[in-house]
């Protein structure tokens, strides 16, 4: 076998090899490709991908107080923060923060802060969104799971998880109507 | 393999089908007259224990899959349906959720067994590594598993470990979505850990062949660690060993039994009998026990290390703590293979053993709870410690051993009067008369 393929006509790496070789790597890639729509078919699907809005009417919500709605089929916290909640996120040195980011750029109407609530270490749900909850030592939320503390406007400062609460993308779609998604 | 030159087994239809597909003969040779050593201690009953275990969570796998219902709306309803009012249905959920256990308990014994027997050693390398593949493959068939019944410890499991990936830089997000196939654990995370908890245990059930297949090839090892050196060493497998199998399974039998009967929720967690409330995280999220020690190893990485980050810290470390299995061949350099003559090592084994159990105990408990009042050592601390010693083990401990042990005299053979003095020696060399 080696000998008709390697030294047909005198040296190695002959038109043979050449073809074995580009046909390998065509099938290789071919099988590649063939192999995406498998893999990318457990991606989210476009009815998954569809309910990737609501719209959240805040009217009755009071300051100080705070609610969970469903999102993307993860909570999402409204806050309506007090004046001095919204004072020490607003006077925390950025300094102090693992993942520095300005409350002004989290909150764009300070009173309203809105957060997805899934702690950035494994994905619990922080507690804090009832008044009898720990709010851990920062006064925002506290996640029971691994012990991720998280202030006033969701950003972490102590604990293993890495990042802050994101943010959704928002729109306030007047004074009482919140767009997220 | 070649055919035509064995002799077809039996008569009649036997010999008829023997002779155009020789199951029969396999059969005879791999299962009845294959030679084994004599001298095998309970320990070398686990095999056949899996083998049955496997074979029961397919049979009842199977059968709970007829009445079970992959849909989050109505998955949970299902479980308890199938508990309540299909005939026998309790039998075979708590014979499938028990049976995981003690198909763990045994995989676990007998890995120690290799570990203590040497029986990783050359020429076995393969077969430990594909003795490690089950694992790997048995641990994920009964994480997805345990999403199945969709309670919270179901639900929260799986989005504590799917969040893992996580961790992975750039592409770690996109391989949780993946995963997920949408923005959280939700239907169509389900549906797929049901498709795959399906198939995963016929991958296990294919791995095993390989293993079986391997271990014929270069025979079992035993005790004591030296190959039988003739026919004086070794017994055929039926009726000795199919006999001795059979009443080792029957007491791990009983003690299964005894469990599903009369404490079926033993190893169970209460918080999975609440449906799944994916708004809700429970206050104690914990697996399986046979997940603890990892779990264990997972959250003990609670530091950055240099640029890696301690989330990604501990995803590494987990992955790693089993990853180092693969490689346990090559890291033990000492050429005995069995830990009765390894003086230092088989204090360094059971040493190695209470690790485990430390960081399983580890593993259940909140990281910040005290373990002792007064001094301040909090569980976070053993942690770091049992972790530690897990991987000191396997990286710095075994290749020492191996240059700097000096092992106690072999036994010239299995039948050989261990340590012996000259007569030992003398008889080594007359084998074929020996016996002992
Ligand atoms: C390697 C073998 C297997 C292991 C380790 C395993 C493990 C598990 C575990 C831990 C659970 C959760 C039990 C509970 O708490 O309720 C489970 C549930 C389930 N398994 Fe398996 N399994 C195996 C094989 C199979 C097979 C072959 C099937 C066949 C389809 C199957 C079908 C199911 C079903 C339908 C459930 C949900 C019902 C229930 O929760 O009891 N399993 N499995
Ligand atoms: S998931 Fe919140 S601290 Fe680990």
């Amino acid at each position: 076998m080696s000998d008709d393929t390697q030294n047909h006509d005198g040296h190695s790496g002959s038109r043979r090899d050449f073809l074995y070789l580009s046909a390998g790597a065509f099938a290789s890639v071919g099988g590649a490709i063939a192999l995406w729509p498998f893999v990318d078919s457990m991606n989210p699907s476009a009815d998954v991908l569809a309910l990737s809005t609501v719209e959240v009417d805040v009217s009755q919500v009071e300051v100080g107080q705070r609610v969970t709605v469903k999102w993307q089929g993860k909570p999402v916290f409204i806050d309506r923060r007090t004046e001095a909640g919204i004072a020490e996120a607003r006077d925390t040195p950025l300094d102090d923060l693992r993942d520095p980011e300005t409350d002004e750029a989290r909150a764009e109407r300070p009173e309203w802060l809105v957060v997805i609530g899934v702690c950035t270490h494994l994905g619990c749900v922080p507690l804090g969104q009832t008044p009898s909850e720990p709010r851990g030592e920062w006064g925002g939320w506290f996640c029971p799971c691994h012990g991720s503390h998280y202030d006033t406007s969701g950003r972490i400062r102590k604990g293993p998880a890495p990042l802050n609460l994101p943010v959704p993308p928002l729109a306030f779609l007047n004074d009482t109507n919140i767009k997220i998604g | 393999m070649s055919s035509g030159n064995q002799q077809p087994v039996g008569d009649g239809l036997v010999k008829w089908i023997d002779t155009r597909l020789p199951v029969f003969s396999y059969l005879q040779k791999e299962y009845a007259e294959f030679q084994s050593p004599k001298n095998f201690n309970w320990f070398w009953n686990f095999g056949a224990i899996l083998t049955f275990m496997l074979v029961m969570m397919i049979l009842t796998g199977i059968i709970l899959a007829m009445q079970y219902q992959p849909n989050t709306m109505l998955a949970f309803d299902s479980v308890e349906r199938i508990m309540r009012d299909v005939n026998h249905g309790w039998m075979l959920r708590y014979m499938h959720a028990n049976g995981a256990t003690f198909f763990f308990i045994a995989v676990y014994i007998h890995m120690f067994r290799g570990l203590y027997y040497g029986s990783y050693k050359n020429p076995r390398e393969l077969l430990w590594i594909l003795g490690v593949v089950i694992l790997v493959l048995m641990m994920a068939t009964a994480f997805m598993g345990y999403v199945l019944p969709w309670g919270q410890m179901s639900f929260w499991g799986a989005t504590v470990i799917t969040n893992l990936f996580s961790a992975i830089p750039l592409i770690g997000d996109s391989i949780v979505t993946l995963l997920w196939g949408g923005f959280s654990v939700d239907n169509p995370t389900l549906n797929r850990f049901f498709a795959l908890h399906y198939l995963f245990p016929f991958l296990i059930f294919g791995v095993v062949v390989l293993h079986v297949v391997a271990l014929h090839v270069s025979g079992s090892n035993n005790p004591l660690g030296v190959d039988p050196k003739g026919p004086q060493d070794t017994v055929s497998f039926h009726p000795y060993y199919t006999m001795k199998d059979s009443a080792g399974l029957a007491i791990f039998i009983t003690i299964f039994a005894f469990f599903v009967f009369f404490a079926p929720n033993f190893f169970g967690e209460p918080e999975n009998y609440l449906p799944a409330a994916p708004l809700n995280t429970p206050a104690h999220i914990v697996p399986e026990w046979y997940f603890l020690p990892f779990f264990a190893i997972l959250r003990s990485i609670n530091f950055d290390v240099l640029f890696i980050e301690a989330k990604l810290g501990g995803v590494i470390a987990m992955f790693g703590a089993i990853f180092v299995l693969f490689i346990v061949p090559w890291l033990d350099k000492s050429p005995v293979r069995s830990a009765k003559f390894r003086p230092v090592y088989r204090w360094f084994f059971w040493i190695f053993v209470l690790d485990c159990f430390l960081l399983g105990w580890v593993g259940g408990r909140a990281p910040d709870n005290l373990v002792f009042e007064g001094l301040n050592l909090k569980v976070i601390h053993l942690g770091w410690l049992a972790t530690f010693w897990y991987f000191f083990h396997f990286i710095i401990l075994l290749p020492l051993l191996g240059i700097f042990e000096k092992p106690k005299p072999l036994p010239k053979s299995i039948s050989a009067p261990v340590l012996g003095g000259g007569s030992a020696a003398a008889s080594a060399t007359a084998k074929p008369m020996e016996k002992a």
